[in-house]
Order: structure tokens, then sequence, then C-alpha cells
């Protein structure tokens, strides 16, 4: 019998040696990844959701991770895409807030200026044909105007009023279409957290590498949010009357 | 100064027959004519203080600082040459973020008194380069609480309880002496080292100056901070209140003899 073969991220399908021709490569996938993230603008400022789950393939294998940060007192970061990455944004995003403390000229980073610092980061990067492997997404209040962007690995990056990264972009952003864009200057907090909670629960019913502990964060004039773990309720009833797929 | 004129303080890399180096005294003596540098440790954190002589009524309030941050924790106060300064401050910016980036922690006070005590020392080597004209006071809360470190133009970096630098530094520590900063807390420090720069400061000298104060203590989130405006008027007031009364006193016992 031939051995069960294992394959976890970093070995699927590699060369056996790597090869003295062809292009030079880096990396060439992610490793520990996160999922999705939305985010939205409404009345009050910018709302954000993550999971708590860093992937490993298909294995849940961290699943306690935090994937919402604040930078400064006004934005918001939240990450899909390979975790290692992601701390290392960190670690230079800190560097570069400590260097802004230090000049103690009164001034503060504001959301435009991490959006564009976290925009130039990943396209400086994209064109090493070494890109950090992550999609962003910025949110925050830049002297009470409303700012959320996106940049991903290939340095795009857009505004919008609704945002969604990996999966989202496919189950969530439809409903974010749906029941945020035109009304994001007049949807109250509790309808926003609701439409927050509706677009995850679609997510964890449908995204198998979604976990079912998330955390929410917000932005507002009061400053960042970040919310402890907490569950949504789900009804896993109708799974008893699928069939096929192996049942 | 005999020394003068005998050849040995041209360089800083040659010794005078009796052992001294005369760059690295020349240096000191840069720190000497510089405004008053304070650092007081208490219980629950560090106070920094500094005189700034002003040399010109046009500059702008509060510009030029002479004490910087170096790191969110780190507070450096300076006497001497502030481009000297600047540099220095660089380099202590410098290590606080590559020890960072390094260890993922801030750095204690000790490793970055150590550094900067090398670095400083190094000028002390060659006769390409002089020394520094700036003592460093360095001030911040590590792991171990609150630590006040001063480094002199010769790389001699000792820790201290109280410490002080510049024009004023006898007057400056014979005050520190009779404080118990032990029991001290860091809103009694900010008095106390305003007072001190008030009293170490000579009118007959220099007549416009600027006091800097500032903190690391748990009432600035560990963070090292220019004090709040309401406590740095406060602490004014005490230093003009308890000058005047001493000015009182000499006069009274004018009035006995």
């Amino acid at each position: 019998m031939d051995p069960i073969e294992i394959r976890l991220p970093h070995t699927i399908q590699r060369p056996k040696a790597t090869p003295n021709y062809g292009p030079r490569t880096h990396t060439t996938r992610p490793i520990v990844t996160g999922t999705s993230v939305i985010a939205f603008k409404y009345k009050d400022g910018i709302m954000m959701a993550a999971d708590c789950l860093a992937s490993y393939g298909s294995l849940a294998r961290f699943r306690n991770e935090k994937r919402l940060m604040a930078v400064g007192e006004t934005t918001l970061l939240g990450v899909s895409g390979d975790m290692s990455d992601f701390q290392h944004m960190q670690h230079t995003l800190e560097s570069i807030l400590t260097q802004e403390y230090d000049m103690d000229d009164g001034q503060k980073l504001g959301t435009k200026s991490v959006y564009k610092c976290i925009s130039n980061i990943m396209y400086n990067r994209r064109t090493k044909v070494d890109p950090l492997w992550n999609s962003y997404v910025i949110g925050g209040l830049d002297n009470g105007e409303k700012i959320l962007g996106y940049v991903d690995l290939y340095g795009t990056t857009y505004q919008s009023a609704t945002i969604a990264t990996g999966f989202g972009g496919h189950l969530a952003q439809p409903i974010l279409r749906r029941r945020v864009e035109g009304r994001e200057d007049e949807l109250s907090e509790e309808e926003a957290v609701q439409i927050l909670d509706e677009c995850m629960r679609v997510l964890f019913y449908r995204d198998a590498r979604s976990l079912n502990k998330l955390r929410r964060a917000k932005v507002t004039a009061q400053g960042v949010e970040i919310s402890e773990p907490y569950m949504l309720e789900t009804n896993w009833s109708f799974a008893e009357s699928i069939t096929g797929y192996g049942s | 100064m005999t020394s003068i004129g005998t050849g040995y303080d041209l360089s800083v890399s040659t010794y005078s027959p009796d052992g001294r180096v005369f760059q690295v005294e020349y240096a000191q003596k840069a720190v000497d004519n510089s405004g008053t540098a304070v650092g007081l440790r208490v219980k629950d954190g560090v106070v920094l203080a500094v005189e700034k002589i002003k040399h010109s009524r046009l500059l702008v309030p509060h510009a030029n600082r002479r004490i910087m941050t170096a790191s969110k924790h780190i507070g450096v106060a300076t006497a001497g040459w502030i481009s000297d300064t600047r540099h220095l401050v660089k380099r202590v910016r410098d290590e606080a973020r590559d020890y960072r980036s390094t260890y993922k922690v801030e750095i204690p006070a000790k490793i970055i008194a150590e550094r900067m005590g090398m670095y400083a020392q190094a000028y002390t080597l060659y006769s390409a380069v002089r020394p520094f004209g700036v003592s460093t006071i360095i001030g911040t809360v590590d792991a171990d609480g609150p630590q006040l470190y001063m480094i002199e133009p010769s790389g001699q970096y000792v820790g201290y309880r109280g410490c002080a630098a510049g024009k004023g530094k006898q007057v400056a520590k014979t005050e520190i002496e009779k404080l118990n900063l032990d029991q001290m807390t860091a809103r009694e420090a900010i008095k106390e080292a305003a007072r001190i720069i008030y009293a170490a400061h000579d009118d007959s000298k220099d007549k416009l100056f600027e006091l800097e104060l500032s903190w690391v203590c748990a009432e600035s989130n560990g963070l090292h901070v220019h004090v709040p405006q309401d406590l740095f008027d406060e602490a004014i007031q005490h230093a003009e209140r308890s000058l005047n009364d001493d000015d009182d006193d000499d006069e009274m016992e004018g009035d006995d003899e």
C-alpha cells in the first residue's frame, strides 16, 4: 500500500530541489491565512468585522487571532491573507507611529496618510515581485471625513462605501450593496451591527475557512473601538435534509 | 588652565603626562556653559526639567526643545550643544528602534544607557573626531520601574536617583540632595524640578529663559510627554513663590543686622 500523502500548504507540488534556471521566485503562496474582512461606512463612521481564525491550509490552526487593529487614534486596519506578512506590516506600522510620536509636533497620523503609506508598501513589494500576501481594509475618520479604502498584494487600491475582501467579495458584497450603499450617512449603529452580523453569518455558513468567533470594530469621533470576540446564532437543522455530497 | 600651550590638548588621542585627556575635559566645559538640566527619579515615575536659555526675544515660544522624545517611553534632556544633542537623540532613537525590531520589546534603560555610553566613548579615542559637548539625561519607565541615567562626554554613564548638568548643576545637586525622592510622587517631583531650575537660574547672566518639563509615569500612560499645561502653570507658580520667599528671608536677615 502506498504511504498516505499529507498535503500541507508548503509541501504542495514543489520541485524536489530549487532548479538553477527559470525565474527567481520569492513568496509564491500564503501559508497561515485569515479569511474575509468586511467593512462599510455608517452614520457615525466606519464599521468592520473579521473572524478570529488563522487557517493552515484547510486546518483551523489558530482560533484566537486578532485580524483587526488600530493604527494611531483614528484608523482601523483589517487584514486577509498571510498572517506572518500581516505581523511584518504591524511591526512596520509600529515603527512609523513611534517615529511620528518622537517628532513631538502635535501632528497625528491621519487615516488618509495611513492608507497611502500601506498602499505604497504593498505596491513597492509587488514591484519587487515579492509581495506581502494580504488584502488590507483601512477605515477611519480623517478630520471628520469618513475614509474607507482597500489595498491588496498587487498594490491595487480603491475606495468605496462598502468593502469586502476574499470570500466576502462574493458573498457579503451583494448584501452590502443592497443594504448600505446610498444610505451610509443615515445608517444607525444598531442597523450597522445588524448588517455586519448578517454578512458574517452568511460567510460562516458558506466559507469553509471561517469561524463562528469574530470581532467587530468601529471608528467614530470617539476613536477606535475593537470588540471582544463573540459568537453568532446559527441554525444547522436544514443540514439533515441535504442529500448528496457523500451523505 | 596651565595645560594650554603644552601641546597635549590638541587631540583626543593623546594623554597628557599626568594622565588626562584635555579634549574630553574641554567638552565637559562646553556642557558647563549650558542652561541647567535636571532629572528626578521618584517612586512612580521620572521627571525631566531644563532651563532653556533664550538668546533672543524673537524666538518662537516652545520652539527648539531641549527635552526630546526618543521612543514612546524614553525622554532625553540635555545640557550642552544643541546640535550635538540632536545627533545623540537620533542615535538613541535608532538604537531604540533597532532593539524593538530585534526583540519586540522596548529597550530597557540599562541597555540604552550602555549603548549611548559606548557611543560617546568612541568619540574620545580618535584624533579625527571631537567628543560630544553634551551631557545626556535619559529618563524612562521600564519593566524594573522608573530609571534615570546620565551620560557624560567622556562616555561615563551612571544611574541616578537625581542628577543635574549645566551651569546650575552645583545649586541643583544641593537642592536635589535635600529631597526624599523615594517617597515622592511624580506630581510632587514636577513642582520640585521647576523650583530647582528657577533656583539654579542666574538672573544676572541670562535674563531670558524658558522652563521645559516632561515626565514618564502612570498618569502619562507610561509615555514620555511634556507635562499638561495646568500642572506646568502650577509648577511655575510654586517655583516663583518659593523664589520670592527666599528673597523675603534674605531681606528679613538684612533687617536684623
